[in-house]
Order: structure tokens, then sequence, then C-alpha cells
């Protein structure tokens, strides 16, 4: 499969309404809009609901973001703001920005 | 020393208002600490790798859902659920069992930064959602984090680590479970990541420490905010019945006292001792050099227990039972029933095996176990430490628990030289209520055992050396002969009493001789006697015959004369 065309599946996991949260789902709309139109399947997971759903994909911190698919499962934590860090480990920069990689 | 008994006093007055405590269940660790962990409070256990901390936290969930009906939760940052059972399973615990009975919950946590990447702000407020679902679900009224250091490595804002654990340990407190928390040992004070600043309750410190290529490991409770608890090292032990530690059980010096005794098993040892054999609950020694008889004394003790109905526990340390017990038979002493009855058990291992410390704790476990109400340590000079301080120590412990229990205990050990005791033996000695000493002497190309009696407190006894023979028919104690060239024993004193018995003879012999001398010289001087008489006899007889003879002539001359009176007379001249 060529870089650019897969589906992504991705999963946020918050607690609540608060604000880190709420900024996240902000982000990572914005985001999927913006690189990944139209290929992007997002599911919001509240764990204040669904506490059980923790433990599957070992969440730890809030707010966590879970590429399902592709595959391999990645899991970003933290509210998106560093979209270019978003884009690195999303694996969706064509160049790897300087001095950003670890 | 430290203050358990302190605590124990206290107690009354602070019953009220001291702090509830969550007893662990662990043998040791709750009369250490007064109870147990404190209630509803976070508790930090650290110490280095393999120091037991995993087990010591896994022990204290699996206690309160079997014991106290308190389910747990194992938070684990480090192993599968099915690892960590795998790992307990040799220990008895059935986890899974307890997890499908809802006893127990295990949540693993894995958090690798390979795997994680962090783009911007967060918090760990799903971890607390999964610790809350995890405590919830169960009714949990214990929890265990280990160890949460891990998260250390994985996640790379301390700033927000630091923040969100201290947020954790008072939530947890907000929960109302105690909790315990593991900590990797680090350079510095505690832990590695300094955790000892938020959980600050109650602070218990393991150490594995390596000596002379015998390890140990001991426990310290570094802290316990709001209630007394003894502050030292204490040994513990890892084995397959789990964890345990050995408090010394009294600071003081308040064993009860019995006034009953019970037989040493030898009568004639028995009679030695005024009060009729050894004081219920006390403590005896039986030093003596190589081949002199100890474990002969020692065994017949053991005897004499199980025949008065009781159980006996013979720590073994140098011979297997069964050399034992072969060996008694020589002496007509046949322990086998009382094994096969199970009033005797023998408890046999190499003294190099493990250090001092682990040997007590499994004495210690043992003698819990059977309750018996006489134990045997033979030898105890092959428990030797690297310090004799360190027997001293243990030694001590030991004597406090048997006396506290009342189990009257005979302990034996291998003297060196001369009659002059090698140090430890006196060291060991004051320890002990009565103490025997067996002494091969040499005289005249042989060895003989001597009993001697050094002391025995609380009683008169006799302070006289006796001969100890092993025959088969079994022990023999004989006065030995004391005399002019000093005491004689062996073939010298059989060579004595030879001569003696031969001297006795030859009196007795002369005895008899006058006796019999006597009565004849009786006999003859009665026949003489008879002799005599009967002649006397006689002559009264003839002399009887001679007088009435002449008696009778004497009549017939008067009747004569009066008759020739009357006829030449005719007037007789009469008044």
């Amino acid at each position: 499969m060529e870089p650019g065309t897969e589906s992504y599946n991705l999963r946020l996991y918050i607690a609540g309404q608060t604000p880190k949260s709420i900024a996240a789902i902000a982000n990572l709309r914005r985001f999927c809009d913006e690189y990944l139109p139209g290929r992007c399947t997002v599911e919001v997971v509240d764990l204040v609901q669904n506490p059980r759903l923790a433990q599957g994909d070992q969440i730890v911190a809030i707010p966590t973001l879970v590429r399902r698919l592709p595959e391999p499962i990645k899991r970003i934590i933290g509210d998106l703001s560093n979209v270019e860090r978003v884009l690195v480990s999303l694996d969706l920069a064509a160049t790897p920005p300087e001095g950003t990689l670890q | 020393m430290s203050l358990t008994s302190l605590a124990a006093s206290a107690e009354p007055e602070t019953a009220a208002h001291g702090i509830a405590k969550t007893p662990t269940g662990v043998v040791g660790l709750d009369e250490l600490t007064g109870g147990g962990l404190p209630a509803g409070r976070p508790t930090l256990i650290c110490g280095g790798a393999g120091c037991g901390k995993t087990l010591l936290a896994t022990t204290f969930l699996v206690n309160g859902a079997v014991d106290h009906g308190e389910a747990g939760v194992f938070m684990s940052f480090e192993e599968r659920a099915e690892d960590l059972a795998k790992n307990v399973a040799s220990l008895g615990y059935d986890l899974e069992k307890l997890i499908a009975d809802g006893k127990l919950a295990v949540d693993y946590v894995r958090v690798e930064r390979a795997e994680i990447e962090e783009t911007g702000e967060y918090d760990l407020e799903a971890l607390f959602i999964r610790l809350g679902y995890a405590i919830d679900s169960i009714g949990a009224r214990r929890v265990v984090l280990d160890t949460i250091e891990t998260l250390f490595a994985g996640l790379s804002n301390t700033g927000v680590l630091r923040a969100e654990l201290r947020r954790l340990f008072e939530w947890l407190k907000t929960k109302g479970v105690t909790a315990v928390i593991t900590g990797e040992r680090g350079e510095g004070p505690l832990t590695r990541h300094g955790l000892e600043e938020y959980v600050s309750d109650c602070v218990i410190l393991l150490d594995h420490r390596v000596t002379d290529q015998i390890s140990t490991r001991r426990l310290r409770v570094v802290k316990y905010r709001g209630s007394a608890h003894g502050t030292n090292e204490y040994p513990f032990l890892i084995d397959d019945h789990g964890i345990s530690v050995m408090p010394i059980t009294s600071a003081g010096l308040d064993h009860p006292v019995s006034q009953e005794v019970v037989s040493t098993g030898i009568a004639a040892l028995d009679e030695m001792l005024g009060a009729g054999g050894y004081f219920r609950g006390s403590s005896i020694l039986v030093s003596g050099l190589a081949g002199s008889g100890k474990t002969s004394l020692a065994a017949y003790f053991a005897d004499a227990t199980c025949r008065a109905g009781g159980r006996c526990l013979y720590f073994a340390f140098e011979e297997p039972p069964r050399q034992i017990v072969r060996n008694m038979r020589s002496i007509g002493l046949d322990l086998q029933p009382w094994t096969d009855q199970g009033r005797l058990r023998f408890s046999a291992r190499r003294p190099n095996l493990y250090g001092l410390e682990m040997h007590l704790a499994t004495m210690h476990r043992e003698i819990l176990e059977l309750a018996p109400a006489a134990v045997v340590v033979d030898p105890l000079s092959s428990l030797v430490g690297s310090d004799t301080n360190d027997v001293q120590n243990m030694l001590l412990r030991l004597v406090d628990l048997l006396k506290s229990r009342g189990v009257t205990t005979l302990f034996t050990s291998l003297t060196h030289g001369s009659i002059e005791l090698a140090r430890t033996d006196a060291q060991v000695s004051s320890l002990m209520d009565s103490w025997l000493l067996l002494y091969n002497r040499e005289a005249n190309g042989e060895h003989n055992r001597q009993l001697y009696l050094l002391k025995s407190r609380g009683m008169a006894h006799s302070n006289q050396v006796r001969e100890f023979i092993l025959g088969s028919t079994g022990v023999v104690l004989r006065t030995p002969y004391i005399g002019p060239e000093g005491v004689l024993t062996g073939s010298a004193r059989m060579a004595q009493e030879a001569r003696e018995k031969a001297a006795s003879l030859v009196r007795r012999q002369a005895i008899e001789q006058r006796a019999s001398d006597l009565k004849r010289d009786r006999a003859r001087t009665e026949a003489q006697i008879t002799a005599l008489r009967a002649e006397l006899e006689s002559q009264e007889a003839e002399a009887k015959r001679l007088i009435q003879e002449a008696e009778s002539r004497e009549a017939l001359l008067e009747q004569g004369r009066q008759d020739q009176q009357s006829r030449r007379g005719g007037s007789a001249r009469r008044e």
C-alpha cells in the first residue's frame, strides 16, 4: 500500500468533559480534516462511562490517542496540541522535521 | 532491644485512641508493628532487587482475602497476571481461584516508553479510573501497587508524574483502602525516585545480605507514624510456606514458670537431680567431648518425653536420624516406635546450609507447627556463626521462644580440649538452667566416661561425679570408687571392686570360722557341764543312800538301846 492512501482507525480516550479532553477532541477533529480527509474513522471513548475499556488498550494517561489501523498500534498521549509531533507519531510526515526525531 | 513490650503495655490506654491497623497475616510482622499496617493509609515497602517486596505485597493481599474477608486489588506494573499467579503458586496461593471468586483483581499496566509518544498536556486520570474500577468491582479494602516507579521509566514528564502520584496517594486515602506500594532501593536514602516523600505513613525496608557466603534477609520498620514499633532489623525467611519474620517474642523475661518435673529417662540421673528430673520448660545443656555420650543422653530424654505422652522435636545437625535410631538400639533404646507414631519427629539439616537466622526461623516454624513438649538440639555447637555474638543472639531468641511456650529443651554441645570449657560453652551456659558435663577420663590406658552435674538451677543436686557406662542394656550411672588414690573408674574401678570383694569374702570367712569355733567350744563346754552334773547327781544319790543307811542304823541302834533299857530297868524314867 502506498503511504497516503490507507484508512486510519483512531480511538481517543478521554475521561469526562475536562478542558484537556475537550481540547484533544477539537485538536483531533482539526487534524483529521486537514491531514486525513475522508480516510479517518474516529471513535471517542469516555472512560468515565466505560472504565472497563481502559485495561484493554493499556491506557494510563488521559487523553490518549490510539492508532488502531494501520498497524502497528501507536499510542499518543497528550492533548494533541503539538501537531508536528502528532504527524511524526502517526507516521504521516513525509520527511521528518529536523530536530524532533528522538 | 526495642519496644514491642512497650507497645503491648501501652495498648490498654491507647487502644481506643491509637490508629487502626490492618493485619498482614505475615508471621512475626504483625507482632513487630503492633497489629499490622496502618489501616486506610499507604505503606511503602522498599528494597533491592529480589528482596521479596512483591511476595510480601502478594501475601498481604492473599491473607486479606482468605483470612479476613477483605478483597484486594493488585495493580502490577512489572508482571502479567499469569506470571504473578505462577510465581506464588508454589506457596499454595491460588490467585486464579481468588480472582474467579471475586476476592482478588489483578490489573497489569504496561507502560513502554517506546510505544508512547508524548504530545502536549496530559494527566494520569486513566490510571485512577482503572484502579477505581477494580476497587469498586470487588469492593476491595486492600490495594497493592507494584512497582509504581515503572511509570518513571515509561513517561518522561516527571513534573506531571510527581503531581499525579501525590494525587494518587491522597485519593487512595479517601477511598479508605490500605495500600502497599513497593519501591526499588536506590542510591539515595530509600527509593530511587523518592517515593518516600509521598508515602510516609509507614515505611518498611527489606534487605538481602551475603556474609561468609551465606545470605540473610532482614526487615526493618523504618517509620510508622502513630504507632510504637520494633525498630531493629529482624531476620526473615522466604521458603515454601511463604514469608515469616522473626522478632524476639518478649522483651521482658516474663515467661511462665512451672513446678512440674519431667524425667530425664535415666533413673539414676533423676536421683542426682534433687527435684527428681528437669523442670518443665527449662533449658538443659549437655556438653562433652566427641564420643562422650551426649546424643545418648538426648535420646533418653526424647524417649522419656514420648513415654510420658508428649511430643518431641529432635533437631539433628550432625547425624542423620536413621543413624541415631540405629545407634541408640545398640544401647537398648528403641526410638523407632515413637517415630512411627508421630510422637518423635526428627528434623535434620546440614548446619552450613543456611545462616543462623534461617535456621532459627525454620526451627521456629516447626516448633509452632508441632507444639512439642520437648525439643532436642543436637548439637548446638555446629551452628556456628562467623561471630560468637551471632550465636549468642540467635540462641537467646530460640531459648526465649521455647521458654515462652513452656517447652523443655535439651541442647548438646561439643567441647574441645580439657575440662576447662570452650568460651562458647561458657557464654551459652548462662542461658541454661541445668548443665551436665560428660568427660572422658584417661587412666591406665583407657578412656572412661564420667558425668558431672555442674549446675541445676532451682534444685539441690548431687555434686558427685558418676561413671557413665553405655552398655547394651542401657545407660548405667555408677558411683565411682573415691579413695586415697582419687577417683577410679573403668577397669581400675573394677579391679578395686574385685579386690574389695575378695577382702570382704576373706573377712566373712573369718567370721564364719569364729562362729563355728564358738559353737564347738560351747558344745564341748556344755558336754563337760553335763558330765559334771551327772557325776554330781550320782554323788548326791550315793550320799543320800549313805545318809539313809546311817539314819536307819542309828534308828535301829536307838531302838535296841531302848529295848535293852526296858528289859534291864523295869521303871523307866519317863517324864
